[in-house]
């Protein structure tokens, strides 16, 4: 199976201060799963956005089957047989499956009176027949796993007799068994020669299941390999086009014995039983676990982004009250959301405003004016310190990559002073070259004097970073390593460790 | 997300301010349509453009204005207050109740109808704040307490300020042969517009409007904030009602329903938007004047006042729709 069944050539798009694609490429085969990699911020979203009618192209052709086309609308996309999965799955979740499916389609009955419910459910069953899908027509969206949910996408894909299939990002929240069921999907998709283009950061994902790869950087099209003939340093090097920070820490500064912040018996409902840890000063404290292990309802309980049933914090010490982030800031703590466009960003406003929000009374003047010189100013120092990349500071931070926008939210976090900082997740959609730039990042924080608390679901991430690692399981710390005792597969015997002896009888 | 056009969001990025950019080029959009309006009503009739009509414009622009202005603020946040008119009544019946009915002098019944209004806004946000009552809900209750409140304390009846004649000047004492109201509107206007874009109120406001849980999660009181800016939106609605009063010399209680409307149709004729974070005082003046230019041409034009109502709803969409068409390419 060899026939072309798309091909982008020459795609220009222009975006207010940003040329996001200068003449891009990309090809799909009948039959093929086709990665298309590359920093965010490279256009690989853009390209699919303009493939998928989202945008329209500047410039450049597209053509499908050999026919040049024109893409003005999704609706166009879809009827041309072009399907795509985004990270964010786009399911009601009060409806069934089957309904999610077909809306917009459902057959009718009583000369289209009323909705066929039987005819929809067999429609449904018979498509996951076809896939071998293991899903129940009748079941509400809401009560499935993101592995089963994701399915359901891809059905709702495939119903509409989709040729091309664009997934992104499909393994992000995915456990290793769903992936595996997931990659016997797209493995049959391809049997039938259905061309997938597979966007993803998981290098070894990439080797498992792609045929070639093409690397985009900066909005240009780099290359176009076939996955046999390279290995994964010589796409991240395409990618990145430069040098790599290097993966092992180079060497682990210094931390003192001074406890930042300690936290004893914390405990909110099901997700948080009787935490207790401290954080010394210089440190970065490591949280592994599995997703839903209570990580981050730890930090948030801590920052009183919802508020704790019980337990006692201490700052430098000294027994702290939080009732509400605002308290928890005035106590030098800063939270840093794994979801920094719904927790962390103002993403319509502009960079300066974004990291002075938290420290705006600080440029207070009578009547409430605004010193916005200083304003100004601090916000570019923190561009410059973090070296973020962004045209100005009144650039609208919806328009800088994600790597970037996570620059902002420290830079918000710096300029107030927080020297405790609990980062969750602080790679998670950043590229590798923002990656090491972050990792980086923290190194220097800390050898500054401040202390992380870094939540992390990627193993390497935890080992590389961490001077001491807490691992959680159900909502119970059940693990402490320290540097040397960390390895990945001590973290994951604590992982998996449910009901452990270290809880204090009596309780939960 | 990114979903910004080619030729309107370049014009737009070239805007120093981020404030600015969002809402400039509708702000163009609305002003060509302001001067647009004049200029058809100015050929259609010669009773239009003439220093008396435009000045009358100006007037009946002015309480429905300052209503506008306040309400501003609220929209910015991505909340709505459905009581401003009715505030406005009541505070108008107070300063009866204090200048009329207890003989204090004017300047004590300015300032209880600004506190009373400061107080109704004080009760929605608290409301909307504190109990988590969704802002249409809150300031709909609002809107018909404070009906029934001004019907109570007034008696059902207006209250008249025969014997304060100096009253009357408030909104109607002239310079050059333009009225008062006209002056207090326009210096409301460059008020309104200094608060929300030099003092970190008003950068809350965006921000709130913005995503307020990203706010909350920045050690930001967004209580208190959110309290501040229906507490401003009430005083501006005490300012109206003043206003009113001293035009009409005489409080009317039964007065005010149906003004919040008009309010927000300015406010999202100028460009803000209903979901928050985008929006500018410079866009309500202009489309406060859209609307009072509308109703005063069609009345010269003898379009009967039932038509008037139907073409000014027309507008309001219309407005709307552009806007969003305008996003979308």
């Amino acid at each position: 199976m060899n026939d072309i069944l798309v091909s982008m050539k020459g795609i220009d798009k222009q975006f207010p201060g940003v040329r996001a694609l200068n003449k891009c490429n990309f090809e799909l085969k009948a039959g093929e799963v086709h990665a298309l990699v590359g920093e965010n911020g490279a256009g690989k979203s853009t390209l699919m956005k303009i493939l998928t009618g989202v945008y329209r192209k500047d410039g450049g052709t597209i053509f499908y089957k050999g026919n040049s086309v024109d893409i003005p609308d999704t609706r166009t996309a879809r009827e041309l047989g072009i399907s795509i999965i985004h990270q964010e799955l786009q399911l009601m979740p009060d409806l069934t499956v089957a309904q999610n499916i077909y809306i917009g389609r459902e057959p009718k009955k009583y000369r289209g009176l009323l909705t066929d419910e039987k005819k929809l459910n067999e429609q449904a069953s018979a498509l996951f027949a076809e896939l071998n899908a293991r899903l129940d027509p009748k079941a509400k969206v809401a009560g499935l796993t993101v592995a089963m949910q994701q399915m359901v996408e891809i059905s709702k894909a495939l119903s509409f007799r989709s040729e091309v299939l664009i997934m992104d990002e499909p393994t992000a929240a995915l456990t290793d068994g769903e992936i595996d069921d997931l990659f016997r999907v797209i493995e049959q998709l391809r049997e039938k020669g259905v061309g997938i283009v597979y966007i993803s950061h998981r290098m070894d994902e990439l080797k498992r299941i792609t045929d070639r790869i093409t690397v985009m950087r900066d909005g240009c099209y780099v290359d176009t390999v076939e996955t046999s003939g390279v290995d994964v340093d010589d796409i991240i090097t395409m990618m990145v086009g430069r040098q790599i920070y290097a993966v092992s820490r180079p060497d682990i500064t210094e931390v003192s014995e001074e406890k930042v912040l300690e936290v004893n018996n914390l405990s909110r409902g099901t997700a948080v039983k009787n935490v207790s840890f401290h954080l010394k000063k210089g440190e970065i404290l490591g949280f592994a676990g599995l997703m839903g292990a209570g990580r981050t309802e730890v930090a948030r309980a801590i920052f009183a982004a919802e508020s704790p049933d019980e337990g006692e914090i201490y700052v430098h010490g000294k027994r702290v009250r939080i009732k509400t982030p605002a308290d928890a800031v005035k106590h030098g703590i800063g939270y840093l959301s794994e979801d920094r466009k719904r927790y962390g960003l103002m993403v319509d406003m502009d960079v300066k405003s974004n990291i002075s929000i938290a420290t705006l009374r600080k440029y207070r003047k009578a009547f409430g004016w605004m010193k916005r010189e200083a304003i100004r100013k601090e916000a570019e120092e923190r561009v410059a310190e973090l070296n973020i990349k962004t045209p100005g500071v009144n650039q609208i931070v919806k328009f800088l990559s994600g790597g970037n926008q996570q620059k902002v939210v420290i830079g918000k976090w710096l300029t107030r002073d927080s020297d405790i900082l609990m980062i969750d997740e602080p790679t998670r959609g950043i590229d590798v070259g923002a990656k090491a730039e972050i990792y980086k990042l923290l190194d220097d924080l800390v050898s500054q004097g401040k202390s992380i608390i870094m939540i992390s679901s990627e193993l390497p991430e935890v080992l590389r970073m961490s001077h001491r690692v807490l691992v959680m399981c159900e909502g119970r710390i059940t693990g402490e390593l320290s540097r040397e005792e960390a390895t990945q597969e001590a973290i994951m015997k604590y992982a998996t460790m449910r009901g452990d002896a270290r809880v204090v009888a009596g309780q939960g | 997300m990114a979903e910004l056009g080619k030729p309107a969001a370049n014009a737009a990025a070239a805007r120093p301010a981020a404030v600015l950019k969002a809402g400039a080029t509708q702000k163009v959009l609305a002003f060509a349509s302001l001067i647009m309006l004049i200029v058809v009503f100015s050929l259609s009739s010669e009773n239009f453009f003439r220093f008396d009509n435009l000045i009358g414009i100006m007037l009946s622009t002015a309480v429905i204005g300052v209503l506008a202005l306040g309400s501003t603020f609220v929209i910015i946040t991505g909340g709505i207050d459905l009581s401003v008119g009715t505030v406005m009544t009541f505070c108008s019946v107070m300063v009866g109740v204090i200048v009329t009915f207890w003989q204090l002098p004017i300047p004590l019944g300015i300032l209880g109808g600004v506190l009373t209004g400061a107080a109704c806004g004080f009760i929605s946000g608290w409301l909307v704040t504190k109990m988590s009552i969704p802002p249409f809900i809150a300031t709909l209750g609002m809107m018909m307490v404070t009906k029934g409140l001004s019907l109570v304390v007034s008696g059902t009846k207006p209250i008249y300020f025969n014997e304060t004649p100096g009253f009357s000047k408030i909104s109607m004492a002239t310079l050059f042969g333009i009225p008062s109201a006209v002056f207090i509107f326009f210096g409301l206007a460059v008020l309104a517009s200094i608060v929300l874009s030099k003092t970190i109120i008003g950068r809350y406001n965006f921000a709130l409007g913005s995503n307020e849980e990203a706010t909350r999660l920045s050690g930001v009181n967004v209580t208190f904030w959110k309290i501040i800016i229906y507490i401003i939106t009430g005083i501006f609605a005490g300012i109206a009602g003043i206003m009113m009063a001293s035009r009409l010399n005489s409080a009317q209680p039964s007065l005010g329903t149906g003004y919040e409307l008009e309010a927000i149709a300015a406010v999202v004729i100028g460009g803000t938007s209903l979901s928050g974070g985008r929006g500018s005082i410079l866009g309500t003046v202009i489309g406060a004047l859209i609307m009072s230019v509308l109703t005063n041409g069609l009345r010269i034009l003898s379009v009967p006042q039932e038509w008037q109502t139907v073409i000014v709803g027309g507008v309001v969409i219309l407005a709307v729709y552009a806007d969003i068409l305008r996003r979308r390419k």
